[in-house]
C-alpha cells in the first residue's frame, strides 16, 4: 500500500464538512424539540388525529405543508444556492403509484397502533422511552424484509 | 421561567416550524427532508454482506448528513421530552379522553401511556414490534413517511407524495380505529 501524504487540499475539504455534519445534528435537535413541543411525536395525539377528535394535528400538518410550499416557492424564484454552493433542486420522487398506496397504507397501519413514524420514533428514545428500541429493531427488520422481497412487489 | 420551557406549543406555532425544515435542508446542502431513509441507511451499515440485498448496497457514507439528523433527533427528545419534560398531561379533546377509556388507557403525564409500555404485557410487544415493522416495510415500500412525503412531497407539490399521504392517512384511521381495539381488548 502507498503512503499518500494528506494535501492541504484535503484538509480544507474535510473542515467545511466536520462543521456541515454538525449542522445537520443541530437541525435535528431543532426538529427533535419541535416533534415533542407540538406533540407530533405523542401518541394520544395521533390516536387523537385518526378519530378526528381535535384540529390540532391537522393544524400542525396544514400549516406545515403551507410554510414548506411557500418557502420553497421563494428559494426556487430567487434561484437560491445551498451553502455548498450547488443550485437549489428538488428531487421527483420515484415514478409508479402501487407502491405509494401498498406502501403508505402499510406505514399507516402500523403508525395507528405504536402512535409513531420514524421520526418520533428517535426523538421518543432519546426522551428516555426505552420501549422505541423494540420499534426500532422491528422497523429495522421491516426495511430489511422490504429488500428482501422487493423484486416480487408491484411497484 | 421553568413553565415557559415545558409547556406545550400551539399547532399555529409547530407547524410552521415543521415547514421551515424543508428550505432548512436545502439550504444546508441540498438535501431532502425525509427521516425514514435513516432505516434504509442503518440496514445499509449493519447487514452483513450474506444478508445484504442489492438495495442496500451502496454509499451509506454520502448520506451521513441524515444519520447525523437522526442523532440530533434523539438529542431533541432528550431536551424537549426530559430536561424540560412537560409535567402536564396532553390537553386532548373530551371526545379523545372518552376513546382512551375505551381502549383502557389512561391520561396520564408524557408522550406515551404507560400501559403501552408494560413490557409484562405479552399484547404491549404485540403491539410494538408489529407498529415497528409495518412502518419500518411501509416506508421503504412507499418510498417516505411523513417527513418525506406529507411534509416535504407536498409542499413540492408532488402528486405520488399526495397517493402516500392518503394511503397513510388510510391505513392509520384502519388501525387506530379497529386493530388497536381490538388487540387492547
Amino acid at each position: 500500500m502507498t503512503y499518500s501524504p494528506t494535501t492541504s487540499a484535503d484538509q480544507t475539504r474535510s473542515f467545511p464538512s466536520v462543521l456541515s455534519l454538525l449542522s445537520y445534528l443541530l437541525a435535528g435537535t431543532f426538529f427533535g424539540v419541535v416533534l415533542v413541543k407540538s406533540e407530533a411525536a405523542s401518541w394520544y395525539r395521533i390516536q387523537e388525529m385518526f378519530r378526528f377528535q381535535s384540529f390540532h394535528m391537522y393544524g400542525l400538518i396544514g400549516s406545515a405543508v403551507l410554510t414548506g410550499m411557500l418557502t420553497t416557492w421563494l428559494l426556487r424564484r430567487f434561484q437560491a444556492r445551498a451553502l455548498t454552493g450547488q443550485t437549489i433542486h428538488v428531487q421527483s420522487k420515484d415514478p409508479g403509484l402501487p407502491h405509494y398506496v401498498f406502501g403508505g397504507l402499510t406505514f399507516g397501519l402500523g403508525w395507528g397502533l405504536a402512535g409513531v413514524c420514524p421520526g418520533p420514533i428517535f426523538t421518543l428514545l432519546g426522551s428516555g422511552v426505552w420501549a422505541m428500541l423494540i420499534v426500532l429493531l422491528f422497523a429495522l427488520i421491516g426495511t430489511w424484509l422490504y429488500g428482501v422481497l422487493r423484486d416480487h412487489l408491484p411497484h | 421561567m421553568m413553565n415557559l420551557l415545558t409547556i406545550p406549543w400551539p399547532w399555529y406555532v409547530g407547524g410552521p416550524l415543521i415547514g421551515l425544515m424543508v428550505p432548512l435542508l436545502l439550504l444546508l446542502g441540498n438535501k431532502t427532508f425525509g427521516i425514514s431513509a435513516n432505516l434504509r441507511h442503518a440496514c445499509a451499515i449493519l447487514l452483513p454482506d450474506a444478508a445484504k440485498p442489492g438495495f442496500f448496497r451502496y454509499d451509506w457514507r454520502k448520506e451521513r448528513w441524515n444519520l447525523m439528523f437522526a442523532a440530533g433527533l434523539v438529542l431533541g427528545g432528550l431536551l424537549a421530552g426530559l430536561v424540560f419534560a412537560n409535567p402536564e398531561p396532553t390537553r386532548l379533546s373530551v371526545k379523545a379522553i372518552h376513546s382512551l377509556q375505551g381502549l383502557g388507557v389512561g391520561l396520564h403525564p408524557g408522550l406515551v401511556p404507560p400501559e403501552l409500555l408494560d413490557l409484562h404485557r405479552p399484547v404491549v410487544w404485540l403491539i410494538l414490534s408489529l407498529s415497528g415493522l409495518l412502518v419500518g416495510f411501509g416506508t421503504r415500500y412507499g418510498g417516505g413517511c411523513t417527513s418525506g412525503h406529507a411534509i416535504t412531497g407536498l409542499s413540492t407539490l408532488q402528486f405520488p407524495s399526495l397517493v402516500a399521504t392518503v394511503s397513510f392517512f388510510a391505513g392509520g384511521i384502519l388501525s387506530a380505529n379497529f386493530f388497536l381495539p381490538l388487540l387492547l381488548r
